[in-house]
């Protein structure tokens, strides 16, 4: 439901905001709290909750305003998760307690939170999934591993689905939970990755007891919660319009016109290949967004993150060739556990191997062609035998 | 930058309303008119181009027109509209010189045509779907070459001729300027090729000296035969887009329905990712070809370039699909009676008409400073 604002009472309220807290002399979070209290945080949330109940397609209004005053903004890298996955989910199925509560440090970046979804023996079949949630009086006790957990050692909260029915088929059983990471049975261990640091980590779960008014949505309907953290997790490409040669291409593209002593053939051929295909992923995600911006959504967005994961292993698979002697070296294999994922700015070896995770992270490839095929193209599911049957039989 | 003017450069990816309407208008013709069955007859007949559809395109819905104003006796329409023409005419694979005539041909006239004079009164009469025009090229020649084609006389002979057969004037480039001559003239010669796709007749045009009408000296005729290759080079773009589409769509709808392994085919992993992943270039060459239409029809300084894009993108994504819809359909694919082959033909031609995918990546080399070794 949204009201009537339009992108000019939108723009004057920037200005307002502006004028009555001046970048330049105003603390950053506290520009930041009083941007969510004004309702431009995420205009389309409702008002009080950092938004004004406007249509999301005022969003860019506000943002271009802000960033032509040299606003600071709310670093949605480092709460990525958070912003783009906990936010939505918690204004779908919170109490209004529990909105009141989260949403703003949230969005100001006061709280980073996490994702507790992933464990070693459920990833792609994540409803699979064994940690359990057994209640106890006003208390969820909560006893497993999580895995791939990127933040989790920077983070407050976590967004966190357990198992509370093993007797019944395993989308049936899952329960939506917020879990507070400085619980003392939250222990946090990084894991080390292909490309040297910890960006993820694991993540054991021993007694941790949430009360129950920290629960998302119905005992048993964690499942359908989950799909909205899911949902979202995707849709939130095709908000940025990227330049020509915005992405990785660019970098491999400067290498060439620098450096004429590297370049062969075969490297032309294939550059100029991904070159048009990098243009062609931009231009794709200009036109979603221009139908979201129209009203239009259309399912798109599901197949945009297949492209950009074959377009950067493909792109950084040619830019290590392309060094050739450089791209025998590695920039640093330091264990390190980083705050963010800082995707472009490291070597051209980091590249490559980061990327391998870009289709296997948020669905695998595969999944994601299923889905396509499925929901999309309309094509009819493999036939399954897990369906029916109560999740403590199932084999694993 | 700020944001209005990025937002005054920023292409129109979508769809207009009209634009939409003009799509249910022309499908519903080509529906009608020209559903697989009378176009797999029609092109084993000696006449492949049904005249009466293409007066009902051209004259009745007035697609002919579009890219001309209306005070040449067009639409004054733009790209934008010629484009969503194009997708039909893909999704449909039915032969009418639509490319050649009304999008190349129009689009050199146009060129030619401000200040009234031979250009303006045939433009007029193509516009008006009365008559029918192609540029006495190889289909294969890229925008790049227009420049280069202005060489020879009218004593010479083209190869590879699109639409050459089911034309009423060719436009020939020679040396001294742009000429257009009757096909029906003395000194003119029509042979018919055994073209791959059937679809789009070619044919060997042959000229012993015939008398034609100077359109234009070289100089602007060269900037003019660039101009309607572009065009050509782009607006194919869509109909490559069209003629994808039909063929995942209708692979989609297949392999629901066919049973193997008591169960639909479709359900098959393997093949579920492979329509899938055709889904996905489908969905690209979209922002693809709208961009060339878009660029072409603004007159962007990005237009080569936007053009380019399309053709080297599209180019792959129509063969790709009516490759995987053969395949895909098993045996039936592999038949004359079921319409892949239409597609799959059309596709393959498409790859080479005004310039391969590989002669438009070179294009782009040289525009975004990206050289060969």
């Amino acid at each position: 439901m949204s009201t009537d604002i339009d992108a000019a009472q939108i723009r004057r309220r920037t200005q307002e905001l502006l004028a009555a807290h001046p970048p330049a002399t105003t603390d950053r979070t506290d520009f930041l709290k009083a941007r969510f209290d004004a309702g431009l945080a995420w205009v389309h949330y409702p008002a009080g909750l950092g938004g004004l109940d406007a249509p999301r397609s005022l969003q860019p209004v506000v943002d271009a305003e802000l960033a032509a005053a040299g606003a600071p903004d709310n670093d949605p890298r480092r709460i990525g998760i958070g912003l783009g996955m906990a936010a939505p989910t918690v204004l779908e199925y919170g109490t209004e307690e529990q909105k009141q509560r989260f949403l703003r440090p949230l969005w100001v970046g006061e709280e980073v939170w996490c994702q507790l979804f992933s464990e070693p023996g459920a990833g792609s079949d994540l409803a699979a999934l064994g940690t359990r949630a057994v209640r106890d009086g006003e208390d969820w006790v909560v006893d497993g591993q999580k895995v791939w957990t990127s933040s989790a050692h920077v983070a407050r909260w976590a967004i966190l689905i357990a198992r509370t029915d093993p007797d019944v088929p395993k989308h049936r059983g899952i329960s939506y939970f917020i879990c507070d990471m400085t619980d003392p049975g939250v222990d946090v261990r990084p894991l080390r990755q292909i490309t040297g640091e910890a960006e993820f980590n694991e993540v054991f779960l021993t007694g941790v007891r949430i009360p129950d008014n920290r629960r998302l949505g119905p005992v048993g309907a964690g499942w359908k919660v989950a799909q909205t953290t899911l949902m979202n997790e995707r849709v939130s490409i095709g908000g940025a319009r990227i330049p020509r040669e915005g992405g990785m291409i660019g970098t491999v593209a400067k290498t060439w016109r620098e450096q004429p002593g590297l370049r062969t053939h075969d490297l032309h051929q294939r550059l100029l290949t991904l070159w048009v295909e990098a243009e062609v992923a931009r231009l794709t995600g200009e036109r979603l967004r221009q139908q979201l911006v129209a009203g239009q959504p259309g399912p798109e967005g599901s197949g945009m993150k297949l492209a950009f994961a074959r377009l950067n292993q493909e792109i950084s698979g040619l830019e290590v060739e392309l060094l050739g002697d450089e791209g025998l070296l590695y920039g640093d294999w330091t264990m390190r556990r980083p705050d963010l994922v800082d995707f472009t700015g490291r070597d051209a070896g980091y590249r490559y191997l980061r990327s391998k995770g870009n289709s296997i992270e948020g669905g695998t490839s595969e999944v994601l062609l299923n889905i396509v095929a499925e929901r999309v193209l309309g094509l009819p599911a493999e036939p399954r035998n897990d369906k029916d049957v109560a999740w403590k039989d199932l084999a694993r | 930058m700020t944001a209005q003017n990025e937002a005054a450069q920023a292409p129109d990816l979508l769809y207009s309303e009209a634009e939409e309407d003009l799509r249910s208008a022309v499908r519903s013709l080509l529906a009608d008119r020209a559903d697989a069955p009378t176009v797999i007859a029609g092109i084993e007949s000696d006449t492949p181009h049904d005249l009466r559809l293409w007066e009902s395109l051209a004259a009745g819905i007035g697609a002919a027109g579009l890219l001309v104003p209306e005070k040449l006796g067009g639409q004054g329409a733009t790209h934008r509209e010629a484009a969503v023409v194009m997708e039909e005419l893909g999704r449909s694979a039915a032969p009418a010189p639509y490319l050649t005539s009304a999008v190349v041909a129009t689009e050199i006239l146009l060129a030619l045509a401000a200040d009234g004079g031979p250009a303006a009164g045939l433009l007029g009469e193509l516009a008006a779907g009365s008559r029918i025009a192609v540029l006495a090229l190889p289909f294969a020649t890229p925008p790049a070459d227009g420049a280069a084609a202005m060489t020879g006389t009218l004593e010479r002979t083209v190869t590879g001729v699109a639409e050459a057969a089911a034309a009423d004037v060719l436009l020939v480039p020679t040396a001294e300027g742009l000429y257009a001559v009757e096909t029906g003239a003395d000194g003119v010669a029509v042979q018919p090729l055994v073209p791959l796709d059937l679809t789009r007749p070619l044919a060997t045009v042959t000229l012993t000296g015939p008398t034609g009408t100077l359109l234009a000296e070289a100089g602007p005729a060269a900037a003019a035969v660039s101009k309607g290759l572009l065009a050509g080079a782009g607006l194919l773009a869509s109909e490559q887009l069209g003629l994808a589409e039909w063929c995942l769509t209708e692979t989609v709808r297949y392999t629901r329905e066919r049973h193997q392994f008591n169960r639909p085919v479709g359900s098959f992993q393997s093949l579920k990712h492979r329509m899938a992943q055709l889904w996905l270039e489908v969905v690209s060459a979209r922002a693809a070809a709208r961009n060339a239409a878009d660029a072409l029809a603004t007159n962007s300084p990005d237009a080569p370039l936007a053009v380019a894009v399309a053709q080297a993108y599209c180019s792959k994504v129509a063969v790709h699909a009516a490759e995987e819809c053969v395949q895909l359909h098993g045996g039936i694919g592999m038949t004359w009676e079921h319409p892949a082959h239409l597609y799959l033909k059309r596709a393959k031609a498409d790859s080479i008409a005004y310039g391969t995918a590989g002669r438009h990546r070179e294009t782009v080399a040289g525009l975004v400073e990206l050289p060969a070794p």
